[in-house]
């Protein structure tokens, strides 16, 4: 090769690296889609999402198969998840879906538990059975409360020396 | 006293319009014969190999080492939270949202910006553009024009391959020394990047650097002084004012549109 045949070998080069970087941060890293609405959309309501947002990961038995596409607010006042499942799952009709944490306070995602129908759910069906999200604050507000309780009781019937010691 | 420092306000704010008025003739010049024969697309490719390939280099050095630090900072914050799985989301997005191209719109205006100035400029002071004139070539189509188009459209190339070598040294440094979960480390990255709201808003950065890079290399190489000290004044100006306005409008770009 001559010396302009190299340079355009080089700029040729150049080009397919630099669209290939592109391509690969926009299908592989960004997520989009090229070949349209493939996949299973189905929804559930529930009482509590508490932080779910969309593009969390959808899961079950700890693989994951779908994302978190939509939240809206139903009539009820309930919030409707709407979510995009791996085409080729075949999940039963009486599946409950529950929102977990990673971690303590990592991100929300939603675990789906497989039933046992024989029927499965159609693209746009609903997730019958569903378990909100447990919300931190308000179960160390129970607890807190818990605890200031009993040693109130404690300290009814004892001496009531202890009032002033902070709960623990 | 008081009249003369106003002459002098007003004097400035003419300059400013004045050769905003020059820039905007200029680009007008460059569009209308962006599309006229012949399309001299060997000069093309000769200004992609000088302004792109030439780049990758510093670019992929650079997306490393910011890669590698980011990677380092941000696992010794997060593991304190210990939330260091997000590691690969903070790096992602700083990097496609922010760092990916505005940084390499800075490192290309020192690379190539200064030398594209410094090109045109030397043509000047030379006469080399008188002589093409003579030989009724117009040098907005045979040297301008190239050189431009090709700034615009190497800075998106340049930016995604920054991003992905520095999304490599994050992973280097978070999977690599620290211990974090490649799985963990990818799929926290692609779970918070977005096409939408975070890829398309860094290609559409990257193009508007371009741009501007581009247009003001190529203008204060040809409105240079036909002088050494000129051509050297002008790339100076070239690198500063390329630099600012990448940094200026990176924010408008982000308040307008939110990427």
């Amino acid at each position: 090769m001559n010396e302009t045949g190299t340079r355009d070998f080089l700029v040729g080069l150049f080009v397919l690296a630099g669209l290939g970087a592109l391509a690969f941060l926009s299908f592989s890293i960004g997520g989009l889609r090229y070949t349209g609405e493939g996949g299973l959309p189905v929804y559930a309501t529930f009482d509590q999402i508490a932080g779910l947002k969309p593009k969390a990961p959808v899961d079950i038995a700890g693989v994951k198969v779908g994302q978190v596409t939509g939240i809206s607010l139903d009539e009820s006042y309930r919030a409707r998840v709407d979510m995009d499942l791996d085409r080729n799952l075949k999940l039963p009709v009486d599946s409950s879906a529950a929102i977990v944490t990673s971690g303590l306070l990592g991100d929300r995602y939603i675990q789906l538990s497989p039933g046992a129908e024989d029927r499965h759910l159609a693209p746009g069906e609903q997730i019958p059975y569903t378990e909100s999200a447990l919300v931190m604050e308000r179960l160390i507000g129970k607890f807190l409360v818990n605890v200031g309780d009993s040693p109130k009781e404690d300290s009814q019937s004892g001496s009531g020396s202890q009032e002033t010691a902070p709960a623990p | 006293m008081g009249a003369g420092a106003i002459r002098g306000l007003g004097h400035g704010v003419g300059d400013v319009v004045e050769s905003l008025g020059r820039l905007a003739v200029f680009t007008a010049r460059i569009l209308m014969v962006t599309v006229r024969p012949p399309l001299r697309l060997r000069e093309f490719a000769d200004e992609l190999f000088k302004l792109g390939v030439l780049s990758i280099l510093i670019i992929s050095v650079s997306g490393l080492a910011v890669g590698m630090v980011l990677g380092l900072q941000g696992y010794n914050t997060l593991v304190r939270f210990g939330a260091e799985g997000s590691l690969g989301a903070v790096v992602g997005l700083s990097l496609i949202r922010e760092l990916g191209p505005v940084l390499t719109a800075l490192l290309t205006t020192g690379r190539a910006g200064s030398a594209v100035t410094a090109e045109i400029g030397t043509m000047k002071a030379t006469e080399q553009l008188d002589g093409l004139r003579m030989m009724a070539v117009d040098p907005i189509d045979y040297v301008v024009r190239p050189k431009a188009w090709a700034m615009i459209c190497v800075m998106p190339l340049l930016s995604a391959l920054f991003i992905l070598t520095a999304i490599g040294g994050g992973y280097v440094v978070g999977v690599g020394l620290m211990g974090i979960d490649g799985g963990t480390y990818m799929s926290s990255l692609e779970n918070s990047v977005d096409f939408g709201n975070d890829v398309a808003g860094s290609i559409l950065k990257a193009v508007i650097f371009g741009v501007l890079v581009g247009l003001i290399a190529t203008y204060r190489g040809y409105t240079s002084a036909p002088t050494s000290a000129g051509v050297s004044a002008a790339t100076t100006s070239t690198v500063v004012i390329a630099s600012v306005s990448v940094l200026i409008f990176d924010y408008f770009i982000t308040a307008l549109w939110g990427v």
